[in-house]
């Protein structure tokens, strides 16, 4: 099974990297840019074929690695 | 003959650069990347460091400095751009130079003097390198993993276009003398009109025999006679 998960910085977290992209933009002439955050994506295959069995152990690996839950939220998206 | 240092937040390397230019008595200015024009100049240097703290990927946010459109300019007429290290990352992003510097192999960051071969003298850069073409200078970098389409790199070869490649001491161009990984060893390239050069290693810092070599400097008197 293959799922793809994304992890940006919480709202309320300082982005610099996101804030540097906005303003590069804005500078080449995106003026309708309002605002950019940063995250990671990765693209993970599960040697699994049951759907629930497979969003537990993604939740976990999020929990885990992927995310420091303090200042990261995370999405999972399965893809078939 | 005059230069232009561009300085951008998170240079490192730009007084270094500016000190070994004026040692070869080369009138330099410094230009902060905020400026839409160059001063009046042959050589454009874009020093190494970490431009903008290397956000979203090397050298990206920095070539669309207001700067970097006068810079494009320059180089159409012919003028000299020097990229070191991050100023190689910075042509890259440009669009100047072909190709992508990826994370080095080893994901490690790499500070150590590297031997390479000059291959290519026939240019304004390295006309010197003649008497000596297997030289020593130092490399600082995470990213310097040259790659390209497998096109690219016959290009760059049958062009005779690369300048710089790693080697041994003796000037065997291996797999164990790569530090990083980059395709063909390669350390540095020039553009189709070859005033353009991108290079990874640092000769600016090693210009006097007092800091172990002098081997940089052989650059920068090529540039004189040019």
């Amino acid at each position: 099974m293959k799922i793809s998960i994304t992890v940006t910085l919480k709202e309320d977290v300082l982005d610099p990297q996101g804030k540097v992209v906005k303003q590069t933009l804005i500078n080449m002439g995106y003026q309708n840019i309002e605002n950019v955050r940063q995250g990671k994506h990765f693209e993970i295959e599960i040697n699994e074929k049951d759907k629930k069995r497979a969003e537990i152990i993604s939740q976990e690996i999020c929990k885990k690695l992927l995310a420091n839950t303090i200042i990261e939220n995370y999405t999972i998206n399965f893809k078939e | 003959m005059k230069s232009a240092v561009i300085v951008f937040p998170g240079s490192n390397c730009d007084r270094d650069v500016a000190v070994a230019l004026e040692k070869f008595q080369i009138k330099n200015k410094m230009v902060w990347h905020d400026e839409v024009n160059l001063p009046k100049c042959d050589l454009v240097v874009l020093p190494g460091g970490f431009s903008y703290g290397d956000y979203l990927r090397t050298g990206c946010i920095a070539s669309k400095s207001k700067i970097i459109e006068s810079i494009v300019e320059h180089g159409k007429k012919g003028g000299l751009i020097l990229g070191i290290c991050n100023g190689f990352q910075i042509l890259i992003e440009t669009g100047l130079l072909p190709g992508v510097l990826l994370r080095n192999k080893k994901l490690k960051f790499l500070s150590r003097n590297v031997f390479l071969k000059v291959v290519n003298t026939n240019n304004k850069f390295c006309s010197n390198y003649k008497k000596k073409d297997i030289i020593k200078l130092p490399i600082a970098h995470n990213e310097g993993n040259y790659f390209a389409s497998t096109d690219l790199i016959k290009k760059l070869e049958n062009e005779n276009l690369v300048a710089f490649k790693y080697c041994d001491k003796d000037g065997k161009i291996e797999n164990d003398s790569n530090p990083n990984g980059s395709s063909n060893n390669i350390a540095g390239i020039l553009n189709e009109k070859k005033n353009i050069l991108g290079m990874m290693p640092h000769p600016e810092r090693l210009i006097e025999p007092i800091l172990s070599g002098d081997d940089g400097s052989i650059l920068f008197t090529s540039l004189l006679k040019s």
